[in-house]
């Protein structure tokens, strides 16, 4: 059986999701419901600067029929007194010591403030720190969160000034609100920062309510941008993930993944691009800390299926499957087939592949069912059918190589090949 | 026992004749339904609906939130789109050839959808077509017999075109056969009524109630003060059985007794304690049904082929298994037999299967056994004639009383159109409605209105 065992720096946990910093996180009663569901860890909602949070709080995105493909928060930090949060942090790793008690931080920008914090969460016995320099909402207006982890020598002055009092692991959550992460994730680790968390929300508008005109989340008549994550930021979030697990700075620390992780899926993607541990927040806001036993069961399963004795063996599998576009095989094709004995002759293959890519569907029209075939000569092997048939396996695409050698873009280039004539 | 009325209380009758099929009570549930929808490229539900409802497109319009477009996408197609999602046999349309059927999964529920935004609208009251205003010039007279659902297609096609329409119809309320003669459970009065109401609030068609054909006046009449005619005036009573006992006291027709049960509160109509039914197309299975929802102890529907030939669909018959009809397959009467002028019995021969017959359905032999049912009621629902005398008393051409009509609609007087179950001898409201619009576009064009129909929904 695969362990899921999981040792970031030091910080032991049984498996390796973690619940993310955010309203789960922010008190006793819930890390214990989640501890005693089974989390293997949890960063406990920022800690920092004073703040009172407004009524309402959180905006969603629906589609197809799902809720909260994406979710939106404009809450801030902590607003709970100082000490309460410290002493709950003391009793919740007394109660459950074998679980990853990570707190994230977001003090004033001063050394003082910061070494002040530092020393009262270690007095808890934490097993380590996560900065929050990506936080998109609020905070940025008193030039904390995103505004820090958007400038990468604002990001490293503080780290150093963490790393000068620190003892225990230091991971730095970036943001996503910026062209690419590896700037920051550059600066803060040759600043000292020990490990690597992204990505926190990106700044969005969710919607507007056609009635009355006013964004949400509504709150007496405005609304302000939000911190999206979710299902829908999980893509964007592996994108950043694997800038940072192929840079050759950023990928000499450990990295715990951040980002719409709803399934235990979505974790083995997030740890085969680099990731030793996931960080869960929206999943669990939507249908509680239960979906912790799929999430292990899952990757268990697959771990076995697959021959992986524990997480390590597969962590950064995939970085170096993504390459650079002038690497591609060009000589690579293959071309849709559609399985007419699975057909449900729906046409939407037809359809997009007509209006939008390369014709290279016929339709023999029938009553009721048409009968849909693909022009072998026609098709680019573009996929498109291929997403959207309803029916699984019914389009599949099958290989049929220009040439047998590999040629990328660059030979082509210098070997004059031609190009299409249409 | 006998025939006789008030067999049931209150309760019992409301319960008994409730909506067979309710409709989604949120927009949440219609959501969810409509989001099951794969949006179909030509798809196969619109090419079995015989008004070619963009079905796709009106389920898309539930899912982003624009009912009112919805609505408009299914009357475009279909003005009595709210009454065809009660009535319409479903199964053998629309949701018949849902691509669902081929993955072995439950079709979409395309009516239960389609009664969700064209409900709504009727509920709404919202005005979804604006009549054409025409100068003076253009706008002709047309008159329609008959307001049931081939008349009213038909007119609201004119209306909408900016002509000026008269209907006359022989009962007090129109929507036709939509209003008396569909089971209770589909359909109630009101509704009917209120469609009715919807489909004339376009303007431009004026309804002359119990004005019949033949009685108030002619066709020469109508031929020579309006410059076209639409005739729609439906088919008449169940054919005759032509047995003896035909005559006797407890011998009804499928349409009266269904005329009765529309027309009365249910407490007031009379069914027998033990009834049977002759035949079992969908008119036998509302007859059956509701004999038995009135408070009938025992109903049998006689059929003289077996379930293969039905034209019954499946699901129809299992309403009336469900309510607890008996089903006596390969029977057929040959007498039914009274005591005191009152039905008593009938008697059926026991047939069997021979040779296919012209309709391609193996054609039904008495084997030479009989059987006696006792009963007190005996429903005709064989099939309704054509009105045979009117149409040959004014010279129309037909084939045994059905009008001879081609696709136009035009018949041998060159102003005189027809459409409906009197051409083509009683179909589905759903197919009424087809033959009401291209009716329309034939006057239009017969009038020179429009070149072609291209801005007519077909």
């Amino acid at each position: 059986m695969a362990s899921l065992y999981t040792d970031f720096l030091g910080i032991k946990s049984p498996n390796p999701f973690w619940l993310a910093s955010a309203p789960p996180t922010d008190k006793k009663i819930n890390v214990l419901r989640a501890f005693e569901a089974g989390w293997g860890g949890v960063v406990w909602k920022t800690l920092g600067s004073q703040v009172k949070n407004v009524s309402s709080r959180y905006s969603s995105v629906d589609y197809g029929g799902h809720r909260v493909m994406g979710f939106n928060n404009i809450e801030l930090i902590s607003d709970r007194p100082l000490d309460l949060n410290l002493r709950e942090i003391e009793e919740c790793i007394k109660l459950f010591p074998d679980r990853a008690m990570i707190v994230s931080l977001m003090a004033d920008n001063d050394r003082e403030s910061w070494h002040e914090m530092i020393k009262k969460v270690e007095d808890t016995g934490a097993h380590g720190f996560e900065l929050n320099f990506g936080c998109p909402h609020g905070m940025t207006e008193r030039g904390m969160g995103a505004t820090v982890g958007q400038d990468p020598e604002i990001a490293a002055m503080i780290v150093e000034w963490v790393m000068e009092k620190a003892t225990i692991p230091v991971i730095t959550k970036l943001t996503p609100n910026v062209h690419s992460v590896v700037p920051t994730g550059r600066a803060v680790v040759k600043a000292g920062s020990n490990a690597l968390s992204l990505i926190n929300t990106i700044q969005s508008v969710t919607g507007i309510d056609l009635d009355t005109l006013v964004p949400n989340p509504y709150v007496a008549g405005k609304s302000v941008f939000g911190g999206y994550c979710g299902p829908a930021v999980k893509p964007i979030a592996l994108k950043f993930l694997t800038t940072i697990s192929q840079d050759s700075i950023t990928n000499k620390v450990p990295i715990s993944g951040i980002g719409g992780v709803t399934t235990w899926k979505d974790a083995v993607e997030f740890m085969l691009l680099g990731s030793t541990s996931v960080q869960v927040c929206t999943a669990a806001m939507t249908h509680g800390f239960r979906i912790i036993e799929d999430l292990c069961e899952g990757m268990e399963n697959w771990m076995d299926e697959k021959g992986f004795k524990t997480t390590k063996d597969f962590i950064g599998l995939s970085v170096n499957n993504i390459t650079n576009w002038e690497s591609l095989d060009i000589n690579y094709h293959h071309i849709a087939n559609i399985d007419q004995e699975k057909c449900i002759h729906c046409g939407l293959c037809y359809i997009a592949c007509e209006d939008t890519s390369h014709q290279s569907i016929n339709l023999d029209y029938g009553k009721p069912y048409n009968k849909y075939t693909i022009k072998e000569d026609e098709c680019v092997g573009c996929n498109l059918c291929q997403l959207i048939c309803p029916v699984e396996d019914c389009i599949t695409m099958v290989e049929h190589r220009k040439a047998p050698e590999y040629l990328n873009w660059i030979e082509f280039k210098e070997k004059g090949l031609p190009l299409n004539d249409h | 026992m006998a025939i006789e009325n008030n067999r049931l209380d209150e309760s019992l009758y409301a319960e008994n004749f409730s909506d067979i099929h309710p409709p989604f009570d949120s927009y949440s549930a219609a959501l969810v339904e409509a989001n099951r929808c794969l949006f179909c490229y030509d798809a196969p539900c619109m090419k079995a609906c015989p008004t070619s409802i963009n079905i796709p497109k009106f389920i898309k319009q539930i899912s982003t939130e624009n009912i009112k477009g919805s609505a408009h996408t299914i009357f475009s197609s279909n003005i009595m789109g709210a009454g065809c999602g009660k009535v319409c046999p479903v199964e053998k349309l629309c949701e018949g050839s849902c691509v669902y059927n081929l993955l072995e999964e439950e079709p979409i529920a395309i009516a239960k959808l389609q009664r969700y935004s064209s409900e709504m609208a009727l509920d709404k009251n919202w005005k979804i077509f604006e009549r054409k205003i025409l100068p003076e010039e253009m706008k002709r007279k047309i008159a329609i017999v008959g307001a049931g659902p081939a008349g009213l297609s038909c007119a609201h096609v004119l209306a909408r075109e900016g002509m000026d329409v008269t209907i006359f119809e022989k009962e007090k309320r129109g929507g036709g056969l939509m209003t008396y003669g569909i089971a209770a459970y589909k359909v109630t009065p009101e509704f009917c009524e209120q469609e009715v109401n919807y489909i004339l609030s376009i303007g431009g068609i004026d309804v002359k109630y119990g004005k019949e054909l033949g009685v108030d006046f002619s066709l020469e009449e109508l031929r020579r003060d309006f410059d076209a005619v639409y005739l729609a005036f439906g088919v008449g009573l169940t054919r005759k059985l032509n047995i003896p006992g035909e005559d006797l006291n407890g011998v009804v027709d499928a349409i009266s007794f269904i005329y009765d049960i529309r027309t009365h509160d249910f407490k007031e109509v009379p069914v027998g304690n033990k009834v049977a039914v002759i035949g079992l197309g969908m008119t036998a299975i509302d007859a059956a049904t509701q004999a038995k929802r009135l408070g009938a102890s025992e109903v049998s529907i006689i059929y003289r082929r077996t379930q293969n030939e039905m034209p019954s669909t499946e699901v129809e018959l299992n309403i009336a298994k469900l309510d607890g009809c008996n089903i006596c397959w390969l029977s057929a009467p040959n007498e039914i037999m009274g005591v005191e002028g009152k039905v008593a019995a009938i008697k059926c021969d026991v047939m069997k299967l021979g040779e296919p017959d012209s309709s391609g359905r193996r054609f039904p032999e008495p084997s030479g056994e009989q059987f006696v049912l006792d009963v007190d009621m005996v429903i005709k629902a064989t099939g309704q004639t054509p009105y045979y005398d009117l149409v040959n008393e004014y010279g129309l051409e037909n084939k045994n009383g059905k009008i001879a009509a081609g696709k136009d609609g035009q018949t041998n007087f060159e102003n005189v159109f027809a459409g409906g179950d009197n051409v083509n001898g009683g179909k589905e409201v759903v197919d009424a409605v087809q033959a009401g619009k291209d009716g329309a576009a034939s006057i239009l064009k017969y009038l020179n209105i429009l070149v072609g129909t291209k801005n007519i929904q077909i």
